[in-house]
């Protein structure tokens, strides 16, 4: 078993990884000659590199273990997740999007996502809108990532969260200021190859501890009765089921949450992506681009895949071998399988059972369990079970004390060998650092070279240093805004996830009618794309203010309106749990395009620039 | 099947399979194709 403290060995190997994170960090500072090299590597990126920095910079510690936490609260439907991070994350957006971002990037000389959007539509305003949206948006899903990280290193290694919060967002903000993408690439490789070695070793440890695959997944079958009762009235019918569909009543919020916020809310919002496009602009030729497909593909496989499976199998690995858990029956859910609702109790100093109390709710707490096989009951009580002392396992939820973000932290200090603690640590140490390098990059980038250059009409050659002082600058002040984020939202539910779909909707719903037709669509006009963009911005922040329960009802601005409620459709099921991006995205595509058609389509000239052919060197 | 009984389970676990292998297909049929490096013809020299 993990222990709960830090041993020489921990020390010396995350060491090593530091030094050889900040020495291709340096390798990169040293290879960072242009403006060129610092904001897209120069365009020469070796397809293994383009493809593994793509890949360790799309997930991150909120992946394994924010939405791994989800998938052992909520169960495997998340691989649908999976399913669309490869097929709309890796196939489509390499072949169908990477390309085109490529070779339009290439001809109008574009460093960043915003440059590539401003000089498509040949508009300031653009550029400077999405700079902004981005510098101010992205430290929300830094803090995602950061926190995710954080949970791990204090719960395996009883360093205070606050402590690992600094340490994390220190250490990844001084290469990214140093390095630039050079070395923020060369570290995600390093840091790929670390997450592709750690999570196919948990995958394999994981099934060997449930007795195989089809073992496993039968005891999480099996447990779907023990589904405690506030997720059960959502929809959640097991652990190896999706979640019941339908529309109008409680009872399918749960279908809404996982298929609008967690499957399409991410799944398609990677398209529109700012730290993720830049990677297309960094190869010098579509070869790289598909060949970095197949390495993509694999490797998210390995990531996700592996993360959202083992969450759920938690559950079977908890009920059979987690810590036991004591207290009386109040309800017995199946005398055939032994599954069973327990009052938890705990014996004081001097021996008497004492009921556990909740903190929040100050009431008993109460645990679904699979009773001990070997010694059910603690008395020798007759007749009936309800009532008796009994002692069983729990569910993964119970053991991560209710907060989701803490099943895989739970996970791997209770199933894994001490070793194996070490190598999951530095999977996710490199997880986080590869996205967060690479946040805090795009973020820099976005005020400094997209709002500071414009507002300025820098262009002229004497800004470029106060342009590069201003992206370090913004970099800091990034890092500060996410790492206090991270402090105050840290233990909220489901947060890591929360946040991460916040920002990746909100990406998707200003960003992506506006890029994809403007890679694909010469009508598309500059007043097009800037109402699609705006639309889809104050869209997503009206649904996050007034509609979506969860984030309007922390922020309190609905409260004030509707006199107390949580959202102004509190009173219509489902609709505070459906996410932002199913209104918004359809809103701003339909506005991109009937905006396009009522205004004087784009200058013949310029589009021909756009989509030219390549031709060679 | 490999006991999960929720056909939309185990539906999303074969998609995940066959899109890498689709991925790792397309990877590997194209893999010398797409070379063409593009002239910057723009500012910033």
């Amino acid at each position: 078993m993990l222990a709960q403290t830090v041993g020489l060995w921990d020390i010396l190997v995350v060491l090593l990884y530091l030094f050889l994170t900040a020495f291709l960090g340096w390798v990169g500072y040293r290879g960072t000659k242009t403006a060129s090299d610092y904001l897209v590597a120069g365009r020469k990126t070796h397809p293994f590199i383009m493809a593994l920095s793509y890949g360790a910079t799309f997930i991150s510690t909120s992946a394994i273990v924010g939405f791994g936490g989800v998938a052992g609260k909520f169960g495997m439907s998340l691989l649908w997740l999976t399913f669309l991070n490869i097929f709309v994350g890796i196939f489509i957006a390499f072949i169908f999007l990477g390309g085109r971002t490529r070779q339009m990037g290439h001809h109008l000389d574009a460093h960043t996502f915003p440059e590539l959007l401003g000089r498509r539509y040949q508009s300031r305003f653009i550029q400077v809108f999405a700079g902004l949206v981005i510098f101010i948006f992205m430290p929300l899903y830094a803090a995602a990532v950061l926190i995710a990280g954080s949970e791990f290193i204090s719960t395996a290694f009883g360093i205070s969260y606050g402590a690992a919060l600094l340490i994390f967002a220190l250490v990844t903000a001084a290469y990214v200021v140093a390095g630039g993408l050079k070395g923020v690439m060369y570290t995600d490789t390093l840091q790929g190859v670390i997450m592709f070695v750690g999570m196919g070793l948990l995958l394999v440890f994981t099934y060997v501890e449930i007795g195989g695959v089809t073992q496993g997944h039968q005891t999480l079958t099996d447990l779907a009765d023990l589904v405690p009762a506030p997720l059960a009235a959502m929809g959640h019918q097991g652990w190896t089921a999706y979640p019941q569909f339908g529309f109008g009543d409680k009872k399918y919020d749960l279908w809404w949450i996982i298929t609008s916020t967690i499957v399409m809310g991410v799944g398609i919002g990677v398209l529109a992506q700012p730290q993720l496009v830049v990677r297309f602009m960094t190869v010098k030729s579509r070869r790289e681009l598909n060949r970095a497909a197949l390495i993509g593909g694999i490797f998210i496989l390995m990531m996700t895949g592996v993360a959202f499976t083992v969450g759920s199998l938690s559950n079977a690995y908890f009920v059979k071998q987690g810590a036991l858990l004591t207290g009386k029956v109040v309800k017995v859910v199946s005398e055939e399988k032994g599954h069973a609702i327990l009052g938890l109790m705990k014996q004081n100093d001097v021996g008497q059972w004492v009921e556990v109390v909740d903190e929040k709710t100050k009431e008993g707490k109460k645990a679904p369990v699979v009773l001990d096989k070997d010694k059910p009951f603690l008395d020798e009580g007759a007749g009936g079970t309800v009532g008796r002392m009994a002692q069983g396992r729990s569910l993964a939820i119970v053991y991560a004390g209710g907060n989701s973000d803490q099943i895989i932290p739970a996970f791997i200090t209770s199933a894994m060998p001490r070793w194996f603690g070490l190598i999951f640590m530095l999977t996710l140490m490199a997880a986080a650092m590869s996205t967060l390098s690479s946040q805090f990059h795009t973020l820099g980038t976005g005020i400094g070279r997209d709002v500071f250059e414009q507002v300025t009409g820098g262009t002229q050659p004497a800004s470029s240093t106060r342009t590069i002082v201003v992206v370090r600058t913004g970099i800091i002040v990034g890092l500060i805004v996410a790492t206090t984020l991270g402090y105050l939202a840290h233990g909220s539910d489901i947060i890591v996830a929360r946040a991460t779909a916040i920002f990746f909707g909100l990406c998707a719903s200003s960003f992506l009618p506006a890029f994809v037709g403007g890679l694909f669509f010469k009508r598309l006009t500059k007043a097009g794309a800037i109402a699609s963009m705006i639309v889809g911005f104050l869209t997503t922040a009206f649904w996050v203010l007034f509609v979506k329960a969860a984030e309007a009802g922390s922020i309190g601005l609905v409260q004030h309106v509707t006199g107390g409620k949580t959202s102004i459709l509190a009173d219509c099921p489902n609709w505070p749990v459906v996410d932002p991006l199913v209104v918004a995205l359809p809103l701003s595509a339909l506005t991109a395009l009937v905006v396009s058609l009522l205004t004087k389509p784009p200058s013949e000239v310029h589009v021909a620039k756009c989509f030219s052919p390549p031709r060679a060197e | 099947m490999l006991g999960i009984d929720d056909p939309y389970v185990w539906v999303a676990y074969v998609l995940c399979i066959a899109s890498t292998i689709i991925c790792a297909v397309y990877g590997l049929i194209t893999w010398n194709r797409g070379d063409e490096p593009v002239v910057v013809e723009d500012r910033w020299a």
